[in-house]
């Protein structure tokens, strides 16, 4: 963004102003995770950077808490070579967790986004009756405190058919509580809001006209939504699904109560044993993280740019 | 299909040819006005078919639990269903009665039924909810009475614990004999009854629940502010950089995105504590001294930063969603027509982004009110929040009960404020359709 | 009624089955646990074959009371606070236990008098004795050191910030300690609006001087950074701290504050005669005792006591580390479960009135 040719001295200075304001922002933004990243090489169990690391003595400093995320949980942790990975990717808690963690997100998510793009697309028609009142029905899981909502969820899926008591079936039927189903549904339903109101946002300033161009010129309605619709409303899907996907990757109270052995995942581990210490093994999870998405993000820009330069479009 | 897709509009366009004939008629000969209502009704259905498989799943998956959860908040048949022949007694009688030999006899054998049955200590702590100290009344009792109790029971009930007279007891039982009741919420905004039942509020050093309600939605407002103020920069800039550029600053806007709650908070203790990075660095820099430390955590700075922080992105994604789409010539063309660049911004520029930061406030300022965990661990002395209170009724004192009142009145709220803010800056206006 | 076997079979398949010779034991995860596993869970499975499955909670007592009222119990033996057991058995959640069945001390004393008073129940058994205690950070006083509760509370000798409990229940007790008021009568004083107020006065003195802590984590942090001087802290996470991370930390024992960890039966239980069979195994002289070689937490047997050997580190005596040591026992408050089972919600809610006027 450079400053236009017909700017004035004033407006040149407010610009360079303004980079150095976002700059600042950046910063504060970005500060909590750079100090993450060397604390989780502290030998010592605590959240302190140590005189011993200031003054950078390798003693200061240690992977224990990395090696801790593999050897926890294994059966046999002093093992060597094929069997101490294949050890670790069965029993390591972390490994369970991070696996489950990305089940459960992945689909949670997906189930939020496709149901909450599709309401948010029939929400913002004029023509929608009820409009108000659906919309609170359906932001509500978002409001209501969490406690609350694992509890109540959890009788329900402690035995799902009891509903069907109400129009005279036989309630007796498995339960969901301690499934995969379970937790994928529970964090389905808390992602759902942030997928109505960003999807809804993106919709506000969506041209209706542009589907009926669309329509006039002989497309269905599903090529007009793929073709048409979509692409324009697709930033405010992906924030949607962002924010589901980080809402079921961090959360931790409906798992307690819904999430059987089976079913933990790692902000579950991290809680673990808060009575007594937080381990600093959760420092070296993030940083993994960090790392990890860093790494993924610009891989997809990097495609992004490929299939640009493939398809001959100027970058704006 | 294709034809339908097209409705209402293909109405519309088909009027023209049935024009000057007196009553107007689609292309097809029936009247238009019937052919347009019928044509709105489909598209209404159309459009709630869209919404219907989510309402259906949330209600079922959300609203049904969350209803029969909040149903605690004034339906406890802790005393009623255990204690059943006082409870008939209350019932028959006027408030005020004193109670007789037949209310002594039947509380005598609710008591012995209850002890025997082991369901004592739910009366009890029902009773408890609304005079403390009569639980272990209620389980001692109990006890001693376990097998049967010799009349006169009057008598036998008083040299058990004296307490069994107290008139402010048998108000209070009489109150939890019947099972819908108004008292939690009278609790959770710091009411209570006296012996007549008048609604009264809580002596001084009991009010809480109040002063939480405002400080949540106060602190959420600041929060949503300065998410505000720090995010609106950020979403611009990324928002008109070339994409390449962007999407690398994005990174950055996403990292802490990805970073536990936890580890996020535990690092915000890490900086700005008093032997903290920040002060560290200060006083290495000679800007203050190192008697002069500041304190910007354990109290609400540390909380507005901490949770300012958290909350940043859910300010910053949905308003550059919203301002990726619009069209850069809009304020080109504002300056041509001799705008200054301010000009330009407030009046083109601004009103265009409103959707986004609709959707970006109410986002922060609903989270920042149920958020609880980070306030609790960084925020001192005024760090406890409405939630917190509900949590701690959930998992600590196990009254559901009040815990369950406590979340409606704050679903209440948030749905009157969002309700008004529909009314005020009208999302409507925002034209959400 | 074709709906509901399609409904059960499509959900049947998600549900975990339980095989039959397992217990689902729910305790509060961390170190704990750890010290659990290895002082009964490793000897249970090696001596009856019946797998242990750990489950973490953030307090145990929640999931039980959602797991009896939705009639759908999947842990089999709770880890759970006095206060709760004793509730939890008064609402009839809970199976009742026979003292008579649990197993004799090695000497052959019953077990209803080897263990140490309070920790049996109707239906509850204790396996540990913790304590909350004052500790300090040597390197923060050059003179003399801290000896009492009293000095907690005077920060014109002993300057610094101090670490506190965002509650009632380990707060008041220490105020009135403080003040003068012999650790047996703390509970009397409390019952009276004159001892309440006392306490609060007391707190009044140094709450410009408090950070507030409120999981069991932060304590022995903030010590180690130097952000407070003095706190008071779980005793087995700061012998931790001590021993094994070799922080400069002292104890103080003078008003410490007693609480035992119980494990409870739910009614409905999955595997109840496991679970009855876990029970007794970890409840036993020798499991109690061993736990102490992994944990910093005393036995609720009596006869465990002379069992106590070292430390997993194998030099550290764990003798005087106990919270049970005649030491620390000096100036101790118990816990008192039916006292906060009535008074707990209208304390915390004064609590917490005070905390938010300044």
């Amino acid at each position: 963004m450079a400053v236009p040719t017909y700017a004035s001295p004033l407006e040149r200075l407010w610009h360079y102003t303004r980079l150095t304001i976002c700059a600042l922002i950046f910063v504060f933004l970005i500060a909590p995770i750079i100090v993450i990243i060397p604390l989780s090489f502290n030998a010592e169990p605590y959240f302190t950077f140590t005189d011993r690391m200031l003054s950078f003595d390798p003693e200061g400093y240690s992977t224990r808490w990395y090696s801790s995320l593999l050897t926890f949980g294994m059966q046999n942790p002093d093992a060597t070579g094929w069997a101490f990975w294949s050890d670790a990717w069965a029993n390591a808690n972390w490994i369970k967790a991070a696996k489950n963690s990305i089940i459960i997100g992945v689909f949670s998510t997906i189930v939020a986004t496709v149901l909450g793009t599709l309401a948010a697309l029939g929400l913002s028609r004029p023509e929608m009756p009820f409009r108000r009142a659906i919309m609170a029905i359906l932001i509500s899981p978002m409001i209501v405190p969490l406690i609350i909502t694992a509890t109540g969820m959890f009788f329900f899926y402690s035995n799902p058919c009891e509903l069907l008591t109400l129009i005279g079936l036989d309630p007796q039927c498995g339960r969901l509580a301690g499934t995969y189903l379970g937790v994928i549904l529970a964090h389905a339903t808390l992602g759902i809001p942030f997928v109505i109101i960003t999807v809804t946002a993106t919709l506000v300033g969506f041209d209706q006209s542009l589907n009926r161009a669309a329509a006039s010129l002989g497309a269905n309605p599903r090529t007009t939504f793929f073709k048409v619709t979509m692409p324009l409303i697709l930033p405010g899907v992906v924030s949607g699904a962002l924010f589901a996907f980080v809402t079921s990757f961090d959360e931790v109270v409906a798992v307690l109560f819904i999430a059987g052995p089976e079913q933990q995942t790692i902000p579950r581990q991290m809680w673990n044993g808060i009575r007594e210490q937080i381990s600093p093994a959760i420092l070296a999870v993030a940083t993994l993280l960090v790392i990890f998405s860093i790494a993924l993000l610009t891989t997809v820009e990097l495609l992004r740019r490929r299939s640009e330069r493939i398809r001959g479009v100027t970058p704006r | 299909m294709a034809n339908a897709a097209l409705d209402p509009h293909a109405a519309i366009a088909t009027t023209a040819s049935g024009v000057g004939q007196g009553l107007l008629t689609t292309a097809d000969g029936k009247p238009l006005a019937r052919a347009l209502v019928r044509s709105q009704r489909r598209a209404r259905r159309r459009a709630f078919l869209l919404v219907l498989p989510l309402l259906a799943f949330v209600v079922i998956t959300f609203v049904v639990p969350i209803g029969q959860m909040l149903q605690r908040s004034f339906y406890n048949d802790g005393f009623s269903a255990n204690m059943p022949q006082v409870s008939a007694w209350f019932a028959a009688t006027e408030r005020g009665t004193d109670p007789d030999d037949a209310a002594w006899t039947a509380l005598a054998q609710d008591l012995v039924a209850s002890a025997d049955a082991r369901s004592i200590g739910v009366v009890g702590t029902r009773v408890n909810y609304d005079m403390p100290g009569t639980r272990s009344l209620f389980t001692a009792t109990g006890r001693q009475v376990r097998g049967g109790l010799e009349p006169p029971y009057r008598e036998a009930l008083l040299e058990i614990n004296e307490t069994w007279g107290d008139p402010r007891l048998w108000s209070v039982m009489r109150e939890a004999s019947t099972p819908v009741t108004a008292n939690f919420y009278l609790a959770a905004v710091d009411r209570t009854r006296d012996d007549e039942g008048r609604v009264q509020q809580v002596a001084e050093q009991q009010r809480i629940y109040v002063t939480l309600f405002w400080r949540t939605f106060w602190l959420s407002a600041v929060i949503t502010a300065l998410t505000f103020v720090l995010g609106f920069p950020i979403a611009h800039l990324l928002a008109t950089l070339p994409m390449r550029q962007s999407n690398l600053l994005m990174i950055l806007v996403l990292l802490p995105f990805w970073t536990s709650l936890l580890v996020r908070t535990t690092s915000w203790m890490v900086l700005l504590q008093q032997q903290g990075v920040i002060n560290d660095i200060l006083v290495w820099m000679g800007v203050i001294g190192g008697g002069q430390r500041l304190q910007m955590i354990y109290n609400q700075t540390g909380t507005i930063i901490a949770m300012t922080h958290i909350l940043l992105p859910f300010m910053i994604l949905p308003l550059y969603s919203v301002m990726r789409t619009i069209n850069p010539s809009y304020v080109r063309a504002a300056r041509s027509l001799g705008a200054t660049s301010w000009t330009a911004f407030r009046r083109v520029y601004f009103p265009q982004t409103l959707p986004g930061l609709g959707a970006g406030a109410m986002l922060v300022f609903i989270l920042a009110v149920g958020y609880y965990i980070t306030p609790a661990l960084v925020g001192g002395s005024s760090g406890q929040l409405i939630s917190n209170m509900i949590a701690s009724h959930m998992t600590g004192t196990l009254n559901w009960s009040m815990a369950a009142a406590l979340a409606a009145l704050l679903l209440g709220a948030v749905l009157v404020l969002y309700w008004l803010y529909d009314r005020l800056v009208g999302v409507d206006n925002l034209k959400l359709g | 009624m074709k709906t509901t076997l399609i409904l059960s079979t499509a959900l049947g398949g998600f549900a975990f089955a339980a095989a039959a010779q397992e217990v689902n034991v729910v305790s509060w995860g961390g170190a704990y646990e750890v010290s659990q596993v290895e002082a009964y869970n490793k000897p249970f499975t090696a001596e009856t074959g019946i797998r242990v499955n750990m489950i973490a909670a953030d307090n145990p007592a929640t999931p039980l009371r959602a797991q009896v009222e939705a009639r759908n119990v999947s842990g089999d033996v709770f880890d759970v606070e006095v206060s709760d057991a004793i509730r939890l058995c008064d609402e009839g959640a809970l199976v009742e236990i026979d003292p008579a069945s649990l197993p004799a001390a090695p000497d052959g004393t019953p077990a209803a008098d080897d263990f140490v008073p309070g920790a049996l129940l109707d239906c509850a058994v204790a396996n540990i004795v913790w304590g909350t205690v004052i500790s300090y950070n040597t390197t923060k006083f050059e003179g003399d050191a801290p000896t009492t509760a009293a000095d907690l509370f005077d920060t014109e000798t002993f300057p610094g910030k101090r670490g506190l409990p965002k509650n009632p229940k380990r707060t008041l007790y220490l105020a009135l300690i403080a003040d003068g008021v012999p650790a047996a009568e703390v509970y009397d004083q409390l019952a009276t609006e004159e001892g309440v107020q006392r306490a609060f006065d007391k707190l009044d003195t140094i709450k410009s001087d408090v950070v507030w802590w409120e999981a069991g984590a932060q304590p022995v942090q903030l010590l180690a950074d130097g952000e407070v001087s003095m706190t008071t802290v779980y005793n087995g996470r700061v012998f931790d701290a001590m021993v094994a991370e070799n922080q400069p930390f002292e104890i103080i024992w003078d008003g410490q504050y007693m609480d035992m960890d119980m494990f409870v039966i739910p009614v409905d239980a999955p595997n109840p005669e496991a679970a009855m069979e876990y029970l007794k195994f970890a409840t036993d002289t020798q499991r109690l005792a061993d736990q102490a070689r992994y944990i910093a937490y005393g036995p609720a047997r009596k006869s465990s006591a002379s069992l106590v050997g070292l430390y997993q580190d194998g030099v550290t005596e764990m003798g005087p580390h106990m919270p049970t040591s005649p030491e620390a026992l000096a100036n101790a408050v118990m816990d008192d479960p039916e006292f906060w089972a009535d008074h707990a919600a209208e304390l915390t809610e004064r609590f917490n009135s005070w905390l938010a006027s300044s």
